[in-house]
């Protein structure tokens, strides 16, 4: 087991190894002089020279990229373009807003996913199954943003249910530590702090769980319609136990195996279609940033802020794996 | 219409092709989603003679009327206009021509690509293998979204690189299925047949391999025009996608976004169109790989 978990870990090399490739390659495919789209076009000719003796541009390609991959390693990742701050620091600053709507995201597609399944499953072919799977149907064929829009014009702006947007009310104080603000509030013992945080969080992370959560239905469902099919499921049944207990206690350990491997794949997603609902929500993370990156044409910001998302998103899959392993443990022998 | 397919071929004799149609027709899933998709076709194909207006025509007078079951709704604007007073319902009808049009072309440029790649790397093995997947596993250490916003953002802005960016981030999908199924059939007595008579390696890949691999990746395909034209309209709600005045679904969303609150039409029905758009290829999608693979039922 050991074994395969050192071998899982070190692929994780060569595969960041690549992204930064892909990363640094990008730069060079946008038509124009890399430092003058780095610095934006009212840079002087000394910072631009400066910047190209900093990227190595008089240098051949594999050297750049050497510099690169080293100030990588360092976690320099350059000063934005626009508000001449560190990235690395921007990042520090958004990233824990992002996964703590991906947590919470992934926690209500859990929860309520696997809930859907199992119900399904242990009543397939019932009114309650059909509704269900015509429901995760049409949410994995939802645009994001769209949905998130119309629970923004429903609860917020019609109903006034929940706020329209942000991470927490103006004149909400909070003192913040970790950035995560649910768990600043929690170690601050703020509790007022806490339920407006948790207001904000809502819509976004209902929107951003539906894809997911549809896909860990359908998957719960289906592994668990393998499972009580099987000999070990109707001697259960046999010794006189009630249905709620098989399902529950002999055929969900098993079933929802396969399950995980989805739920880690979901996560990685979660972190990209954030982009979206950031955008929509206003959310202070890192999808929001990087459209603004976009926009502005801040290639600092969507180089520091791709090569962020696909690492956590590496790390995920590979975490998920070894779990996966762990818990079957027949994985690790193949 | 099984009756009907019946009638017309003897099923004792036809080709597989009508079998399999058969089998899809029996499938209630398939046959809904091929109807929504029928309709989308059509109102693409004819979007000149069943739109009742320009998409493009600004009428200054009739800015953000609303549908006509709405109070100062007319029957003129079926579902209303948006603010430069275009006809929401002819904007939709030609926004089905866009969102066709970028699922063909990002899922043909992935099927292309993909399949060459996915059946050089099963039939060769090796290093054009390791090579080839590696790449492939590079391009999914991406978020699939988040490369397309990064390709676009590179390349600029517009339609046409919105399509190419969907297309290569949907390549890896394709590779892995045809090497898989590649690999399956090289172990085959027709592909050794075929060696044994001396057949070059891209007629064995090209005319014995592949045509037997097609069913996952029919599937795949219809599967991946769903995601594509979800896609699209993301990178288009982005502003990176589809420009104005394009009648674009996802673009229309992010206009509409702005008078959320005045006119909840202007934003509501595009994202209808899309969904329903996009459940058709997915419904299709089960309904095939049901139909053709049974192995891959999840």
């Amino acid at each position: 087991m050991l074994g395969f978990i050192i071998r899982r870990s070190l692929i994780v090399i060569p595969t960041l190894l690549g992204v930064s490739i892909v990363v640094f390659l990008l730069l060079s495919i946008t038509p124009g002089d890399p430092a003058e789209l780095l610095l934006g076009e009212r840079a002087t000719e000394a910072s631009l020279e400066a910047m190209r003796e900093y990227l190595g541009l008089n240098e051949p390609l594999p050297v750049q990229y050497g510099m690169f991959l080293k100030r990588l390693i360092r976690f320099d990742l350059g000063e934005t373009i626009w508000t001449r701050q560190k990235v690395s620091t921007e990042i520090k600053e958004r990233f824990p807003a992002t996964i703590e709507l991906s947590l919470a995201a992934m926690f209500l597609s859990c929860l309520f996913g696997v809930i859907l399944g199992i119900v399904s499953a242990s009543r397939q072919y019932s009114i309650f199954d059909y509704l269900s799977m015509v429901a995760s149907l049409i949410g994995v064929s939802m645009p994001v943003f769209w949905l998130g829009l119309m629970l923004m014009l429903v609860f917020a702006l019609n109903l006034g249910w929940f706020p329209v947007s942000g991470r927490i009310s103006v004149g909400t104080e909070l003192t913040v530590i970790t950035n995560f603000y649910v768990l600043d509030a929690i170690i601050t013992q703020n509790w007022k702090a806490l339920g407006d945080v948790l207001h904000h969080l809502a819509l976004p992370a209902i929107a951003l769980s539906t894809i997911p959560m549809a896909i860990v239905a359908r998957m719960t469902r289906s592994s668990m319609l393998e499972v009580l099919r099987q000999d070990y499921i109707k001697t259960a049944r046999a010794k006189g136990l009630s249905e709620m207990k098989v399902v529950l206690k002999h055929a969900l350990r098993n079933g929802l195996i396969p399950v995980v491997t989805v739920i880690g794949l979901q996560f990685g997603i979660l972190l990209g279609g954030a982009i979206l609902t950031e955008t929509v929500f206003a959310w202070p993370g890192v999808g929001k940033w990087i459209y603004e990156g976009v926009v502005k044409r801040d290639y600092m910001v969507i180089q520091g802020g791709t090569m962020l998302v696909a690492t956590a998103f590496v790390v995920v899959n590979t975490l998920v794996d070894i779990l996966y392993a762990v818990i079957n443990p027949r994985i690790s022998m193949k | 219409m099984i009756k009907l397919l019946n009638s017309l071929t003897d099923p004792e004799t036809r080709h597989p092709f009508f079998d399999q149609l058969e089998k899809l027709l029996r499938n209630k899933t398939g046959v809904m989603g091929l109807v929504i998709i029928t309709v989308f076709l059509f109102l693409a194909l004819f979007a000149p003679l069943v739109s009742p207006h320009d998409p493009v025509e600004n009428a200054l007078y009739d800015q953000l009327k609303p549908p006509m079951w709405e109070e100062g709704g007319s029957p003129r604007n079926i579902l209303g206009t948006d603010d430069l007073g275009r006809d929401m319902m002819s904007r939709l009808i030609y926004g089905a021509r866009v969102s066709l049009m970028v699922g063909l072309v990002s899922v043909g440029i992935a099927v292309v690509l993909g399949t060459l790649f996915g059946a050089i790397a099963g039939y060769f093995g090796g290093w054009p293998d390791n090579i080839i997947m590696r790449i492939m596993d590079i391009i999914l250490a991406f978020p699939g979204i988040l490369l397309a916003i990064v390709i676009v953002a590179y390349l600029g802005p517009g339609l046409r690189n919105a399509m190419i960016a969907i297309g290569v981030i949907s390549i890896p999908r394709f590779a892995r299925i045809v090497r898989a199924s590649v690999l399956e059939e090289n172990e085959k007595d027709y592909v050794l047949a075929a060696r044994a008579v001396g057949a070059r390696n891209s007629r064995i890949i090209f005319n014995t391999v592949l045509p037997n691999c097609l069913a996952p990746i029919i599937v795949q395909a219809s599967l991946g025009f769903g995601s594509a034209i979800l896609d699209a309209a993301g990178l288009s709600f982005l502003g990176l996608g589809a420009q104005p005045p394009i009648p674009e679904w996802g673009a229309m969303i992010a206009m509409g976004r702005s008078m959320i609150l005045r006119a909840w039409w202007v934003m509501t029905f595009p994202g209808i169109a899309i969904l329903l758009g996009v459940l058709g290829f997915n419904l299709l999608g089960d309904g095939l790989r049901d139909a053709l693979d049974p192995r891959l039922r999840d």
